[in-house]
C-alpha cells in the first residue's frame, strides 16, 4: 500500500486534477448495506408469492423425445408446470436475443446446451418447487455435440440450429475492421514479424448473487411488475413488451440493490420470462431465483475467443503493424450483448496504445453446445480480449528483438500531440498522454530495481517474473447513430427537481451494481449547481421513476450517465440565473455565478442561492416570459464518441519452482480516467478489477470434457480469488480529461479488468523466460505452468 | 420438528421442516434478510452468521443443528442506533461496494476481533480467506478491518469524516 498524506498540486494538470463534488466523501448507500438492509431481488416477499425451478438438460445436445409432468403436477404444493410446448401455444417459445438471433426459453425441440432451461415448476415454497423437479420425466435421443469451436465448421459437423430455416452450418458472421491490403504490404516488407495463437478462455463473471426476478402480473389491469436483477432496466421493459405483448406503459422493471453484475445481468434469460409467464398463469406472484450452478452454467459467460495475432516491426524497435484471425465461440444461441453494428464489440481497437502503420482483424463467430453470452465480465465489450491479443503480442516482439518490454512500449506510443487519433480500425482516441503514465508506474515499482532483483534471484535459480501491461479502453457508447441494441440507441436521459427548500432529486436511467451511483451522481450536481452532496437524493432503478437509457455496462455510467447529469444541472444553474434576476430586479446577463449563488457582478453581497432560487421559482415572484415556475429540466445525452481511458500496469510474480504455483508479490496499477470525481470509488473499482484480472490470468476457465459437460459448474471447480491469492494493491493516477464530456471524465469500471490479465501472464511467462517459454494461456495453473517448464506448452488445466 | 435458538438477543421458536437450512430459517421464517446467500457449496461465504459466536457458513447449517444455540446475524450487530465498529470501518475504508458480501465479511470480523484484537493483515486475510468478495479486491476490507481494529469504540461522526487517507499516488 502506497500512501501519500497530501497529494502534491499538480501545476501541468491546471485545475482539473481536482476531484469533482467534493472527492472523497463515503457512499450514501452504505448505511444500509453494513446494517443488513440492502434489498435484493431475493429479499422481496410479496403476498401470495410462489416459487419457480427450471428443470435443466442434463446433455449438452439431444433431441427432445418426451416429457411427463404427471407426478410432479400431482405434487401437493405445486401450482403449475409449463413446458416448451405451453410456451408454443402463446407464442413464448423463443425469445429474441441481444443479437437478432432467437433463444429457446424452454426445449421444444432440442436440447443445444448442457443446462439448457427444459421445464418450469410453480410451487408454494422453493423446497417443494425443487422436490417436484425430481418428479418429471424426460426422454431424451443424444446427439453428438460440437464442443471445440474449431471443429465447428467441419463438413459433416452437427448443425446446431436447425430450428432456423436454411441453417446448413454452424457459421453466424465474418466481420474484419482494417485494410487487409495495407496491412499485408506492412507485413511483407518488415524486418521482423512473430506470430502466436493466443486464446482467451471461456470465463464468467459470476457476481455474488445470481441472477433473479419476481414477476407480479395483475390480470385485472394488466399490469406487470417485475422486479429484476439488471444492468438495464429501461431496454429489458422495451424488450418485454416486445416479446410478451404487454404494452410498454403496463410493464414496470423494478432493478433494486444489486449484488454485482459485471455483464451477467444485461441479458434477458428465460427464468426472467418464466417468471412472468408462471404469474399470468397462476394469478400470483412468482419469483424465481437460480442456484450457483445455474448461473455459472446457463447465464452470459465471457471471452472464448481463439486469436492468431501477428506483430510486424523493423529491427530496431518500431511497431509497423498488428493483424489477427480470431475465432470467436459464441455457444447455442447467439446472445452477446453488444451494438448491432459490431458484432466482435470493440474488439477492433486491439491495435492498442501505439501508432501503427496499418491494422487488420477478422473475427468469425460460431455456434457450439455451450451455455450463450460472450459480452460479460467487465470486458468493455471484448475490449479485454482486444487489449490481451496486443499487449502479449508486445511482449512476444520485446522477446524477440531482445529489448526491455518497458522500452519497447515507450518507443512506441502515440504522441501525446496527436490526440485526437485516428487508429487504423476506425476509432478516433479523445485523449492521451501515455509516456507519464507509464512512467509513474514504472517509479511507483522500483522497475530498474526489480529488473536487478531479478537477474540476482535467476543466476540463484529462482523465478521472478515481471510483467507489464498498457491498455487504453473505448467506454461510453453511443453516439447514438452508431450504436443500438436492437434498435434502441445507446444515450441515457437525467431529469433534476430542486425542490422549494433547495433540495435536489436527481433520476437517471444507469443502475447500479456497487459502483455507489447514488453518491458519485450526487457529486457531480453537487459540483454544478452547488448544494451538497447530501441534499441530493439520486433515484434510479425503476422505470416508473426514471427517464429511458440504455443502462450500466461497458463502463458507460459516468461518460454517458454522468454527462447527462451534468448537463441537466447546467441547464438548471442556468433557468436559475432568469429566476435569480427576477428576484434582485436585475438582468441575467449582470449576474454571477461562484459557489452555489448566483450574484450581482461586482457585488457579491446582493445574490440568491440555490435554495432562495428554488422558493422563488415556487413562490410568488413574477417570472420572466418563457420560465416555468419551478426549477426542473430533463436531458438525454447522446455522447459524441467514447472516452479513452488508459492505464500503465506492472505485476511482480515469484514462481515456485518445485510446484509451479504462482503468487502475485507485487501490483502496481497506474490509471488515467480523466476527471476523478470520488477517488475512494474509483480506486475501489479498480481493486476489483485486478482481483477479476488476477482470477482470470491464474485460476478461473470454464471448460467443457468431450461429450459437452460443463466442467466449472460450482465454486468447487470454477475457482475465484480470495484474499489470500491478490496483493496488496499499490495504485496510482495521472489526469488527462476527456475533450469531449462536460465535466472531462471518463469510464473505469472495467479499466482492471480490460488491463490487468496481460500484465499478469506476462510476469509468469517472463519469470519461465530460462525455460524458454514464449507464450502460455490462462488460466496459468500450477499444473500449466509446472508442464511448461518441462517444454510441454498445451497442458490441461 | 421445532427448533429454538436465540437470534441477535432475542430468543425464537419454530415449527421447522428438518431438512430446512439455517440460510433460509433465518431469510425466509424470520425474515433477516441481510444474510445471503450465494453458491451451494459452502465456498463463497456471504451466508455467514455467527453461531455462539463463531462464524458459520449458514448454507451448511441445518436449522435444526442452531437448535439452542445463539445466533447473531448483521441485523444484531450494531448495539440500537450505535454501530459496530466494524460497520463503522467498512463505510471509512470502503470496503464494500455491492454489499452483497459484506455481512457475511464483517460478522467474520467482529468473530476475529473478538479473539485478536489487534490482527496483522495477514491474519486478517486468513480469517476472511473462506469467503469471496467480486468487487473490492479485499485490500479495502483488509483496511475496514484494521479501522475497526484501531477503533474499539467507534469514532464520533463529526471525526470520522477528517481521517480518510489518500491511498493513490499522483504524478
Amino acid at each position: 500500500m502506497t500512501i501519500l498524506e497530501d497529494r502534491p498540486s499538480n501545476p501541468a494538470a491546471g485545475d482539473h486534477d481536482r476531484p469533482i463534488g467534493h472527492g472523497r466523501m463515503q457512499r450514501k448507500e452504505d448505511p444500509r448495506f453494513v446494517r443488513g438492509k440492502g434489498r435484493y431481488v431475493d429479499d422481496i416477499v410479496l403476498p401470495g408469492m410462489l416459487h419457480g425451478a427450471i428443470l435443466r438438460a442434463p446433455v449438452a445436445h439431444a433431441r427432445l423425445v418426451s416429457i411427463d409432468t404427471t407426478e410432479a403436477l400431482a405434487h401437493p404444493k405445486v401450482l403449475a408446470v409449463i413446458t416448451g410446448t405451453d410456451l408454443q401455444a402463446l407464442g413464448l417459445a423463443w425469445a429474441p436475443t441481444l443479437s437478432m438471433d432467437v433463444q429457446a426459453v424452454l426445449v421444444t425441440d432440442k436440447v443445444r446446451f448442457q443446462g439448457q432451461e427444459v421445464a418450469f415448476v410453480v410451487a408454494e415454497d422453493r423446497y417443494a418447487a425443487r422436490d417436484a423437479l425430481e418428479l418429471i420425466q424426460v426422454e431424451y435421443d443424444v446427439l453428438p455435440p460440437v464442443v471445440d469451436a474449431r471443429k465447428a465448421m467441419d463438413p459433416g459437423a452437427p448443425v446446431i440450429r436447425d430450428d432456423l430455416e436454411g441453417r446448413t452450418d454452424n457459421h453466424i458472421f465474418d466481420w474484419e475492421a482494417g485494410d487487409k491490403a495495407e496491412t499485408d504490404a506492412v507485413f511483407a516488407s518488415a524486418d521482423v514479424v512473430v506470430k502466436q495463437e493466443i486464446v482467451y478462455p471461456r470465463v464468467h463473471p459470476a457476481p455474488m448473487e445470481t441472477c433473479g426476478a419476481v414477476a407480479d402480473f395483475d390480470p385485472i389491469d394488466g399490469r406487470l411488475t417485475l422486479y429484476e436483477t439488471t444492468q438495464a432496466p429501461h431496454a429489458h421493459r422495451t424488450l418485454f413488451a416486445m416479446v410478451s405483448g404487454i404494452p410498454e406503459h403496463k410493464i414496470r422493471v423494478v432493478s433494486p440493490d444489486i449484488g454485482g453484475g459485471f455483464g451477467n445481468k444485461v441479458g434477458i434469460y428465460p427464468g426472467y420470462i418464466l417468471a412472468v409467464v408462471g404469474s399470468i398463469v397462476t394469478g400470483k406472484p412468482v419469483k424465481w431465483v437460480e442456484d450457483r450452478s445455474e448461473n455459472l452454467m446457463s447465464t452470459s459467460f465471457a471471452r472464448d475467443y481463439i486469436m492468431q495475432g501477428e506483430i510486424a516491426a523493423t529491427k530496431d524497435g518500431k511497431i509497423l503493424a498488428l493483424r489477427t484471425n480470431v475465432l470467436a465461440d459464441h455457444g447455442a444461441f447467439n446472445a452477446t450483448a453488444q451494438p448491432t453494428k459490431y458484432p466482435a464489440g470493440f474488439f477492433h481497437i486491439f491495435t492498442g496504445s501505439y501508432d501503427l502503420a496499418a491494422a487488420h482483424c477478422t473475427v468469425t463467430g460460431v455456434y457450439t453446445n455451450k451455455a450463450p453470452g460472450g459480452v460479460a465480465y467487465a470486458c468493455s465489450f471484448r475490449v479485454t480480449e482486444a487489449v490481451y491479443l496486443v499487449e502479449r503480442m508486445v511482449d512476444i516482439l520485446a522477446r524477440k528483438l531482445d529489448m526491455d518490454p518497458a522500452e519497447l512500449r515507450l518507443k512506441n506510443f502515440i504522441k501525446k500531440e496527436q490526440f485526437p487519433y485516428a487508429n487504423k480500425t476506425g476509432w478516433e482516441y479523445d485523449s492521451g498522454d501515455y509516456e507519464p503514465t507509464m512512467r509513474l508506474s514504472m517509479k511507483i515499482a522500483g522497475y530498474d530495481e526489480l529488473r536487478r532483483e531479478q537477474k540476482e534471484k535467476r543466476e540463484r535459480g529462482e523465478l521472478m517474473g515481471i510483467g507489464i501491461s498498457f491498455f487504453t479502453e473505448t467506454v461510453g457508447a453511443g453516439p447514438r447513430k452508431d450504436m443500438d441494441i436492437l434498435g434502441l440507441g445507446m444515450a441515457d436521459g437525467a431529469e433534476l427537481r430542486i425542490h422549494p427548500t433547495g433540495k435536489a432529486v436527481v433520476r437517471i436511467s444507469v443502475q447500479s451494481q456497487g459502483q455507489g451511483h447514488e453518491t458519485t451522481f450526487a457529486q457531480i450536481v453537487a459540483e454544478e449547481i452547488g448544494i451538497p452532496p447530501e441534499d441530493i437524493d439520486v433515484v434510479h432503478g425503476d422505470t416508473d421513476q426514471t427517464p429511458f437509457g440504455l443502462g450500466t455496462y461497458g463502463s458507460r455510467s459516468t461518460p454517458v450517465s454522468g454527462a447527462a447529469v451534468a448537463l441537466v444541472a447546467r441547464k438548471v444553474r442556468e433557468k436559475a440565473r432568469f429566476i435569480a434576476a427576477a428576484m434582485l430586479e436585475t438582468r441575467p446577463e449582470d449576474l454571477e455565478w461562484a459557489k452555489g449563488r448566483w450574484f450581482v457582478k461586482g457585488d457579491p453581497r446582493v445574490g440568491k442561492t440555490m435554495a432562495e432560487i428554488a422558493m422563488g421559482a415556487h413562490g410568488t415572484v413574477a417570472l420572466p416570459e418563457g420560465i416555468d415556475g419551478n426549477l426542473d429540466a430533463e436531458v438525454t445525452y447522446d455522447p459524441p464518441n467514447l472516452t479513452f481511458p488508459f492505464g500503465a500496469y506492472i505485476c511482480v510474480v515469484d514462481i515456485d519452482p518445485g510446484t509451479g504455483h504462482v503468487t502475485v508479490r507485487r501490483f502496481i496499477a497506474v490509471d488515467d480516467c480523466g476527471t476523478r470525481i470520488n477517488p475512494m470509488i474509483i480506486e475501489g473499482q479498480i481493486h476489483g478489477g485486478l482481483t477479476d484480472g488476477v482470477g482470470m490470468a491464474l485460476m478461473e476457465i470454464i471448460e467443457f470434457d468431450d461429450e459437452g459437460n460443463c466442467l466449472g459448474g460450482s465454486f468447487m471447480d470454477y475457482l475465484i480469488p480470495t484474499a489470500m491469492e491478490v496483493p496488496d494493491w499499490e495504485t496510482g493516477f495521472t489526469v488527462t480529461p476527456s475533450p469531449h464530456h462536460p465535466i472531462g471524465a471518463k469510464g473505469v469500471g472495467e479499466s482492471a479488468t480490460v488491463g490487468s490479465p496481460p500484465a499478469v501472464v506476462n510476469a509468469v511467462v517472463d519469470a519461465l523466460a530460462p525455460f524458454g517459454v514464449v507464450h502460455m494461456d490462462m488460466p496459468c495453473t500450477p499444473a500449466r505452468v509446472w508442464e511448461a517448464m518441462q517444454g510441454r506448452t498445451r497442458p490441461p488445466v | 420438528m421445532q427448533i429454538s435458538m436465540t437470534i441477535n438477543g432475542t430468543d425464537v421458536t419454530r415449527e421447522i421442516e428438518p431438512r430446512v437450512l439455517l440460510v433460509h430459517f433465518i431469510r425466509d421464517d424470520l425474515r433477516l434478510t441481510g444474510t445471503h446467500w450465494g453458491c451451494d457449496t459452502s465456498n463463497c461465504g456471504t451466508c455467514v452468521v455467527l453461531m455462539d459466536g463463531q462464524p458459520v457458513k449458514s448454507c451448511t447449517v441445518l436449522a435444526a443443528m442452531a437448535d439452542g444455540h445463539t445466533i447473531t446475524t448483521v441485523e444484531g450487530l450494531a448495539n440500537g442506533t450505535t454501530l459496530d465498529p466494524v460497520q463503522q470501518g467498512f463505510m471509512e475504508e470502503h470496503g464494500l461496494q455491492c454489499g452483497f458480501c459484506t455481512p457475511g465479511m464483517m460478522l467474520t470480523a467482529r468473530a476475529l476481533l473478538d479473539y485478536n484484537p489487534h490482527p496483522e493483515p495477514l491474519e486478517i486475510r486468513e480469517a476472511i480467506s473462506g469467503q469471496i468478495c467480486r468487487c473490492t479486491g479485499y485490500a479495502t476490507i483488509v483496511r475496514s478491518i484494521q479501522w475497526a481494529a484501531e477503533h474499539p469504540a467507534g469514532a464520533a461522526p463529526e471525526t470520522t469524516t477528517s481521517e480518510s487517507t489518500e491511498h493513490e499516488v499522483h504524478a
